[in-house]
């Protein structure tokens, strides 16, 4: 994917560029507003990530701003200091995608940046989504595997599902917890984990082939093994 | 008249002079700047002009009644004196006359009467005053009277015999009335504005007494003597509303004075234990680390500890911001039952996996005017409590009802509690009872749930279970339509 990097602190934004190279794009760096914005608006990118306070006059919002007055709907994420709940929804309403607070973890940034690529992408609402032999049905909201039909609470279900719409991609704890539960902030307790084992003794344990996997330091995803 | 002058000397002086010298520079202050001076001097100038508006017209009518009382004794003295004249002719006059001149009751009055010549016929007067020459008008004169001379009021009037007839009446007393009385009122004016400038100084100095406290108190303030207040008076007016408005501004600023000052000391003493860990990690690995392994482990075991160092910290700029109330703005009219419900759902599979029991006891509808995602994450703060403070096989127990006026959310568990004597402290930021000192957490998160409740004007109880905790988190209701 090509990715664009606007941020003007040259240690954390070496840091992305090389990360994100590493995960196999390609990236296009600028470090202050205005050369961000004529690369936004001059060159088609999956995705751009977005520093909120940048030098040479145009900030975070600013370009956003433009770029979406020129019908540009490229998805952004924010990627700032500014903590404040009041930052965070002024950053979204300004057109921004996503919102992710400084200090991050580099693998929360790139989760959340190839959802929303993936998603810029999307082809239409589905009504079957099919990982390997996982299949799930939502106009009747059954899930079966191979031969074998799969009962799931109503939360299992809507988790396998954000999983299975985001199969192959790292999805993220706090992703999980913000689209699956509506809820913004991180809990002491891992509530996640326990939901998430639940739902693998569900759709794992009875199957010889694993679909859901833990990936170290980051998250979890859905995938068949041989991918 | 003032404000045409240019700027105040103090306005040139300020930059070598520092602020702490503005309570001299009040004093030096022409007069009229003195907010208590022109308050009075207008109270003065509109008494004093009261005082004389009222007096002048008192006098005025008091001098108007007397001269109308005298000219309707002439009055009445000319038409008697008339009717004699028609009746008896001149001699009837005369005789008149001459009977009013005897009885010593009038001794005030001026009668003449003379022939078409001029000669003198009857009366009291030695001669016709000079300067009366037209007849049935008034005239104040000089008169000789006996020898005396004198000041009359007089009338005169052609008889139609041809004699013309003076009547008037000694107005010396009345004249000499009129001037005591103008004394008088000279007097009571001069007392008034005696009086006046008195009271100028008196309301001058009240004004001066109430605003010395006030600002003897800012300033202490100012100089960082933040347990200053204004004194109250007691008297419940104006001013004492006002010292009580500003003692409330105090306290609100001294609280959060303190909030900040015990974010500050928690920083320096409660951030650097783990900073400290994870330097000393990196700076062993730096040195010591035989194998790649090793290094890596180090730095990860060291990015984790950052971790936890940005957690902390990120609760607590949550609790300022929920602190300085600006998430208010963003309050709405909620039903909090369905979030409860997603909670219960979220934690009950957390307490089976560490062999606990979840009871819930949510009682529809939970309406309240806030903000839904602070209340939750207060709700998972008091849970992530309970299930960290558990003995395996027992019971946590969420209940929200709505309780009166007021919504109330309780999390109880059955683990070791709070010790009553650290209750009250439990709340504050970075307060770690005895036995949780050991475990993992920041020691925020009953603050935070304190600032929640807060933020909602209700509040947090933290009871004894028996044993166990009894938090009880509550919030005032939107009962509006029912």
């Amino acid at each position: 994917m090509r990715i664009l990097v606007v941020e003007d602190d040259k240690d954390v934004a070496g840091f992305v560029v090389k990360g994100l190279r590493e995960a196999g794009h390609a990236v296009e760096y600028a470090d202050n507003g205005r050369d961000g914005l004529f690369l936004a608006a001059s060159e088609n990118f999956d995705a751009i990530i977005l520093d909120r306070m940048l030098p040479g006059g145009i900030d975070g919002l600013r370009l956003l701003e433009t770029l979406r007055a020129q019908d540009n709907t490229t998805p952004v994420v924010f990627l700032s200091a500014l903590t404040q709940v009041d930052d965070r929804v002024r950053g979204l309403k300004a057109g921004g995608d996503d919102y992710l607070t400084k200090p991050f973890a580099f693998a929360e940034l790139l989760a959340r940046v190839e959802a929303l690529a993936r998603r810029g992408k999307g082809d239409g609402p589905a009504t079957r989504l099919a990982v390997s032999d996982l299949e799930m049905d939502l106009l009747s909201r059954s899930v079966r595997r191979g031969t074998q039909k799969i009962d799931l609470q109503p939360r299992e279900f809507r988790l396998l599902e954000y999983l299975m719409r985001h199969a192959g991609q790292v999805v993220t704890r706090t992703m999980l917890l913000e689209g699956v539960w509506d809820y913004h902030f991180d809990p002491q307790t891992n509530v996640i984990d326990v939901h998430i084992s639940r739902l693998r003794q569900k759709i794992d344990k009875p199957f010889e082939q694993p679909l859901l996997h833990t990936v170290r330091n980051a998250g979890y995803m859905l995938r068949a093994e041989e991918a | 008249m003032d404000a045409s002058q240019p700027l105040p000397m103090d306005a040139r002086r300020t930059p070598e002079t520092p602020r702490t010298e503005n309570g001299q520079g009040q004093r030096s202050q022409p007069l009229i700047r003195s907010a208590g001076i022109r308050f009075a001097l207008s109270y003065g100038v509109v008494f004093a002009l009261a005082a004389f508006v009222l007096a002048f017209s008192l006098w005025h009518s008091t001098a108007d009644l007397l001269q109308r009382q005298v000219q309707n004794a002439i009055h009445d003295d000319i038409t008697l004196l008339t009717e004699h004249d028609q009746v008896g002719g001149g001699a009837s006059v005369v005789a008149a006359l001459q009977d009013r001149l005897a009885n010593s009751q009038n001794a005030d009055a001026i009668y003449l009467l003379v022939d078409a010549n001029g000669n003198r016929l009857a009366g009291n007067l030695d001669q016709w005053p000079a300067g009366l020459t037209k007849m049935d008008s008034w005239y104040q004169l000089p008169v000789r009277r006996g020898g005396d001379s004198s000041m009359a009021l007089l009338r005169a009037l052609q008889l139609p015999t041809g004699e013309k007839l003076l009547v008037g009446r000694d107005v010396r007393a009345l004249i000499g009335l009129h001037d005591t009385l103008r004394d008088a009122m000279i007097g009571a004016a001069s007392l008034i504005l005696v009086l006046g400038l008195l009271s100028i100084l008196l309301i001058r100095a009240l004004f001066r007494g109430v605003i010395r406290d006030i600002s003897a108190t800012t300033r202490a303030i100012a100089q960082g003597d933040l347990s200053r207040r204004v004194p109250r008076s007691g008297k419940g007016d104006e001013f004492d509303e006002l010292a009580g408005l500003i003692n409330h501004m105090l306290d609100r600023i001294t609280r959060l004075m303190d909030g900040v000052r015990q974010v500050s000391n928690a920083i320096a003493h409660d951030l650097r234990t783990p900073i400290t860990r994870a330097r000393a990690r990196l700076e062993d690995a730096a040195a010591h680390a035989s194998s790649p392994e090793a290094m890596q482990n180090a730095i990860e075991r060291a990015t984790q500890d950052l971790d936890g160092i940005v957690r902390v910290f990120e609760a607590l700029l949550r609790i300022a911001e929920i602190d300085a109330g600006a998430r208010r703005a963003a309050f709405l009219t909620v039903d909090l039952s369905p979030m409860l419900r997603d909670m219960d759902e979220l934690y009950r599979a957390v307490a089976e996996e560490r062999g606990l029991h979840l009871e819930t006891g949510i009682i529809a509808p939970l309406p309240v005017f806030g903000d839904r995602d602070l209340v939750q994450q207060a709700v998972a703060n008091l849970l992530d409590n309970a299930l960290k403070f558990s003995p395996p096989g027992e019971v946590i127990r969420l209940s929200a009802v709505l309780n009166g006026a007021m919504v109330e959310i309780v999390v109880a568990d059955r683990g070791p509690g709070i010790a009553e004597a650290d209750r009250n402290r439990a709340t504050e930021r970075f307060f770690r009872a005895e036995i949780a000192r050991h475990t993992e957490g920041s020691g925020l998160g009953l603050a935070l749930v304190a600032a929640v409740a807060q933020l909602h004007n209700g509040t947090l109880e933290l009871e004894d279970n028996g044993p166990g905790l009894r938090a009880v988190f509550s919030i005032p209701a939107q009962l509006s339509e029912t």
